[in-house]
């Protein structure tokens, strides 16, 4: 069939913009400047990406996105399961709402969130009505997890609904026929059902919440960095393009370790995103 | 005791999720400028905020590109839909992995990789490369909400077209277009979307322009302004607006297929 070729714009597009792009990546994380302005090949700021400095920006970022799914999965499953279970009738209008905060713009979401953290904010006031007088709550660790879970825990949730919706009640059931109770029927049956939601819940809260930049330049001030801050740190104000891209590197490096990990997890019980 | 400890969970994940979407709404009405202490009602931040020209300017970037991208994005992305959908199997793997490439790997990477190549190509920093960004990330959506609806469509009705003489282009046309048009409708709205909430790969791709995106970061850096909180209100209002179209056109549609059959 002739169709075939209805595809070519599209594939020359993709290839200027996205293959060729990476490959201008990659090209200059492996390269610097030699003395006479020319790019020579050069391992050196794979070295320095790798050095103690760097790396504590990139042990942070993994263990505050991991704070942060972790917190996500635990509001997520139990609200995923209430909506999902048959005797509850208002599942689809909650679930709309739940939605809706995601369609508005993530900047607007996390600005929100200093609005109602920083000194005169709302928090702080209940926080001085009950007697409780100088908790700093913006420009810290906590602010930055918070305004993480607030932007994911939609992505949590969905994923975890759509599979736990079609789990079989005939097999609930059965376990209960049989002798379990409610306890060893979760353990047994409806978590290892509902696996395939959690990975994908999993892998689309850390995978942006480990790349992000902007959320915590706001709401952790700019003491405060995560491996996407030092990214945009170096293209923005160190001016050093090669060294930049030497972490966006490492940053694509760990993105596709995390994907294969989940995704071997994931292809176990047929995960929904791959 | 069981249902009220249900109601009592959800209420709270609610209120968590809404709690600082309608104190931005509430002190958007706020006659004072401190955030926190209310003085009385009033809309003169709304006022302040069409006066503003850097916002207003902004807007319009985002509109205007949300407006090409989706189209253009919409465009090629379906032709690619049909054109992937008659690969042979092999050849359509390859594509449709690349096609998941964006959409997976991290926004930071793909806006610095564009905006390394722009540069690359000494092309200034502004609405054009923008423009180019946004397609770029409109494309696989595109194209994801265009193959299903094309899988379900039965081979034999285009065939019958062309061997009852109809030229390719003309069968398509009148054929398959209209079949998949609500996938390309998704689509073209999913892209529209997307490109409106687009901060990450704007800010790498453009210099020049600032889109919404952008300028509410440098605002929000520098402290906070009540007149963000009105416009807050006013994308708030609009989406939710958006969604209700969307809901009723797609449970119209459920209806009058159920009326088919």
């Amino acid at each position: 069939m002739k169709q075939r070729r209805y595809a070519v714009p599209y594939l020359v597009w993709m290839a200027m913009f996205i293959v060729v792009p990476l490959l201008i990546v990659l090209y200059y994380g492996l390269t610097v400047q030699g003395a006479d302005g020319s790019f020579v090949f050069s391992l050196e700021n794979i070295q320095k990406a790798f050095t103690p400095a760097y790396m504590k920006v990139l042990w942070r970022s993994i263990w505050m996105a991991g704070v942060a799914t972790i917190l996500c999965l635990l509001i997520g499953y139990p609200t995923a399961k209430i909506l999902a279970s048959r005797d509850f009738k208002k599942g689809s209008i909650v679930l709309i709402l739940i939605i809706i905060p995601m369609w508005m713009n993530f900047l607007l979401r996390t600005y929100a969130w200093i609005n109602l953290l920083n000194d005169n904010g709302l928090i702080q006031q209940i926080l001085h009505a009950v007697g409780i007088q100088d908790a700093k709550l913006l420009y810290n660790t906590g602010a930055v997890i918070v305004g993480l879970v607030y932007n994911f825990l939609p992505f949590m949730i969905l994923p975890i609904y759509s599979v736990m919706v079609k789990i079989e009640p005939h097999l609930i059931e059965a376990a209960e026929d049989l002798g379990a109770n409610n306890r060893t029927v979760f353990r047994r049956v409806i978590w290892p059902l509902s696996m395939p939601g959690v990975v994908s819940g999993v892998v689309m809260c850390f995978m942006p919440a480990v790349t992000t930049f902007a959320v915590s330049r706001l709401l952790g001030g700019s003491m405060f960095m995560m491996y996407g801050d030092l990214i945009e740190n170096q293209f923005y104000f160190m001016r050093d393009w090669h060294f930049g891209a030497t972490l966006s590197i490492v940053m694509m490096a760990l993105v596709l370790l995390s994907m294969l990990f989940f995704r071997r997890k994931g292809a176990k019980e047929g995960g929904l995103l791959f | 005791m069981k249902k009220a400890g249900r109601y009592i969970w959800l209420s709270l994940v609610l209120l968590f999720l809404y709690a600082p979407i309608l104190t931005l709404i509430i002190f958007s009405f706020n006659a004072s400028k401190t955030m926190g202490n209310w003085t009385g009602f009033s809309l003169q931040w709304y006022v302040e905020l069409f006066r503003d020209s850097t916002i207003m300017q902004s807007l319009w970037v985002t509109l205007s590109i949300a407006v090409l991208s989706a189209l253009i994005a919409t465009f090629i992305g379906t032709l690619a839909a049909i054109g992937i959908h008659s690969m042979k199997k092999r050849a359509r793997g390859v594509v449709e992995n690349i096609t998941y490439m964006p959409m997976l790997s991290s926004e930071t990477v793909i806006g610095i990789s564009m905006m390394l190549l722009f540069l690359f190509l000494g092309f200034k920093l502004g609405y054009g490369t923008m423009l180019i960004a946004h397609i770029t990330f409109n494309l696989p959506y595109v194209i994801f909400s265009v193959l299903p609806k094309l899988r379900q469509l039965p081979a034999s009705q285009y065939e019958a077209a062309v061997d009852l003489g109809a030229k390719p282009h003309y069968a398509l046309r009148k054929i398959v277009l209209p079949q998949i048009m609500p996938g390309v409708i998704t689509g073209a709205i999913f892209a529209f979307t997307l490109s409106i909430d687009d901060f990450v790969i704007s800010y790498f791709t453009s210099q020049d322009v600032s889109n919404l995106s952008m300028t509410i970061y440098s605002m929000a850096r520098r402290g906070l302004s009540p007149k963000i909180n009105a416009l807050s209100t006013i994308m708030f209002v609009s989406v939710v607006i958006l969604l209700v179209v969307v809901n009723v056109r797609s449970s119209r549609q459920a209806r009058k297929e159920n009326l088919v059959r």
